[in-house]
């Protein structure tokens, strides 16, 4: 459970970045925050691993402050990926990358090994095990960061911005992979600007702007509402533009998929033939 | 005519086990907009990088076959002097900017290309304008948000108005709205003053709509190359994993069903007009 009651964050350069958020969380929820840049999203949620501590107001995890525990502490409950992997990775090579915090943690060798193993499959990333994080592309690297988060298995996932520099079959295996999470109870978290991977997963979506939350619903109802999204800056799943341009012929509004898409065009030409 | 043309292109970096490139022969004609997609790791900035000559120059390693930028051979041609009709925005924008203010970064390209100081000024506050950067001018540009770091690396691309813009995934970091708005200015460059431009690009949704041309490589070949819709509607673009514009895979799904629209659709305009007629038609 993660509680956050009306937190506010100031920048050392002044910048007001959180202006009274409150928001509940609870254990096995699939969240996806998304706003414009400067909303304040990478903000909330680094306060939930405690890199950052409120200004005022007060964020807890399972009911403990994160004021009153370490971030080391509090990070084997809270796995964070960064939204730019090289600010994560030092390493030599994948496979101490991803074995860096198991050691830090102080898992048996052995368990390391397999854990590794295991992360490295899961993310496509076996065949680099020996190579250096700096010599795979863009994207490459923003799974080993994944991976190395994944490996210590936390209790709350937070992946800021996954989806970048993802191809197609990757963000699907990624979409897979986090319904696989959640299902399994664990509290997911993504900060993210893809409407259309948050269309394909269905998560529950919290919007902001400005340093506030602006709504909070299920993902049809609120990347179909106009207003809500103008406010957000975000541009709405394609789909959903197209329902929008026919909205006139009186068909459903709430459609972000395309397979419900087909279904409800098929609806109508049945009914009108 | 052509502004790029690459013959049997063939590199490996310097530590690499595998080919990153293997064969690739592309034809890019002055004034277009093309879409470099595909794969993640499958050469896709491996090739940018042969455009401005950072591969081999910088990179090192043995680049096989022929690129020819602007008329010039990148083999046989410095960095500097192909960066003068060539800009590159790189994926990663912490890997580019390095100036302590904004308008540093951005008039440092100018700077070294010895333009008179007026003009620099100029063209700078010309390029942070239309990135929408002029109030973050004085900041340092490692102190900002991963967004706002993307609009400074443009602008500093945009500052040196180049003959040919690579923009290798510029707008990862921007929200929707801003990327539209950035995609927006990139494609009014093309149109207005007939720069070339080429983006490597996975969301498809996003940016589709600008481009006439589309390159998708996988394992450092080029496996598709043509006119959007071709490329897009055809079977091996879904077998490879592209991200397919939602409105063209709409129309795929709905053909399966035996609703035939009367074109291939790469954009929620083009579809929702083609859906539109359908829809009444059969009403009437």
């Amino acid at each position: 459970m993660i509680a956050v009651k009306d937190v506010y964050f100031t920048y050392p350069n002044g910048v007001e970045a959180l202006s009274g958020v409150s928001l509940a969380i609870r254990d096995g929820e699939f969240i996806a925050i998304m706003g414009q840049n400067g909303a304040g999203k990478t903000t909330l949620v680094k306060h939930i691993n405690g890199l950052l501590k409120p200004t005022k107001g007060e964020v807890a995890v399972d009911g403990v402050s994160t004021r009153k525990v370490s971030v080391a502490k509090l990070s084997r409950k809270v796995g964070f990926v960064f939204q730019n992997p090289d600010h994560q990775l030092f390493c030599e090579t994948v496979e101490d990358e991803v074995a860096f915090a198991l050691r830090n943690f102080g898992f048996k060798e052995q368990l390391i090994k397999k854990r590794v193993t295991w992360a490295l499959s899961l993310l496509n990333l076996t065949r680099y095990r020996q190579t250096s994080p700096f010599m795979l592309s863009g994207g490459e690297r923003k799974r080993v960061a994944l991976a190395s988060v994944l490996a210590w298995n936390p209790d709350i996932v937070i992946l800021d911005e996954p989806t970048i520099g993802q191809d197609y079959q990757q963000k699907e295996k990624l979409r897979q992979f986090i319904v696989q999470l959640n299902t399994q109870g664990k509290t997911v978290i993504i900060v993210t600007h893809d409407v259309e991977f948050v269309a394909e997963c269905n998560p529950h979506v919290i919007l902001m702007a400005q340093g506030k939350i602006v709504a909070e619903g299920g993902a049809k109802e609120t990347l179909t509402n106009r207003d809500l999204v103008t406010q957000a800056f975000i541009v709405p799943p394609q789909v959903s533009q197209i329902f929008f341009e026919l909205s006139d012929l009186k068909l459903p509004t709430n459609v972000i998929d395309v397979y419900d898409a087909r279904k409800v065009l098929l609806d109508r030409l049945e009914v009108s033939s | 005519m052509a502004i790029i043309e690459t013959t049997d292109l063939t590199y490996t970096y310097p530590a690499g086990t595998k080919l990153s490139l293997q064969d690739v022969s592309i034809t890019v004609e002055q004034g277009e907009f093309v879409v470099l997609t595909g794969p993640s790791g499958g050469g896709k900035t491996t090739l940018c990088r042969c455009f401005n000559g950072l591969v081999p120059h910088f990179y090192g390693g043995k680049l096989e076959g022929n690129v020819v930028v602007t008329g010039l051979k990148v083999g046989e041609h410095s960095i500097y002097e192909l960066a003068r009709h060539i800009g590159l925005v790189f994926q990663n924008p912490e890997n580019q900017l390095f100036a302590l203010s904004v308008e540093k970064d951005v008039a440092f390209g100018l700077e070294n290309l010895g333009i008179p100081r007026g003009d620099i000024r100029k063209q700078v506050d010309w390029a942070l304008e239309i990135t929408g950067i002029t109030d973050l001018r004085e900041r340092p540009p490692h102190e900002l948000s991963g967004g706002q770091q993307q609009r400074v690396a443009i602008a500093c691309v945009l500052a040196m108005q180049p003959n040919v813009m690579i923009l290798d995934e510029p707008t990862s970091f921007i929200d929707p709205v801003g990327a539209q708005k950035i995609f927006d200015v990139i494609n009014e460059l093309n149109k207005k003053l007939g720069i070339t431009v080429i983006l490597v690009e996975h969301r498809l949704d996003l940016a589709s709509k600008y481009a006439n041309h589309v390159i998708v490589m996988d394992e450092g070949k080029v496996v598709l190359d043509g006119e959007p819709r071709e490329v897009f509607n055809s079977d091996s673009a879904r077998l490879i994993g592209v991200g397919i514009p939602k409105a063209t895979r709409l129309y795929q799904i709905l053909k399966e069903k035996g609703i035939s629209l009367k074109k291939v659709p790469v954009n929620s305009e083009e579809a929702s007009q083609l859906l539109r007629e359908v829809l009444t038609h059969d009403r009437g």
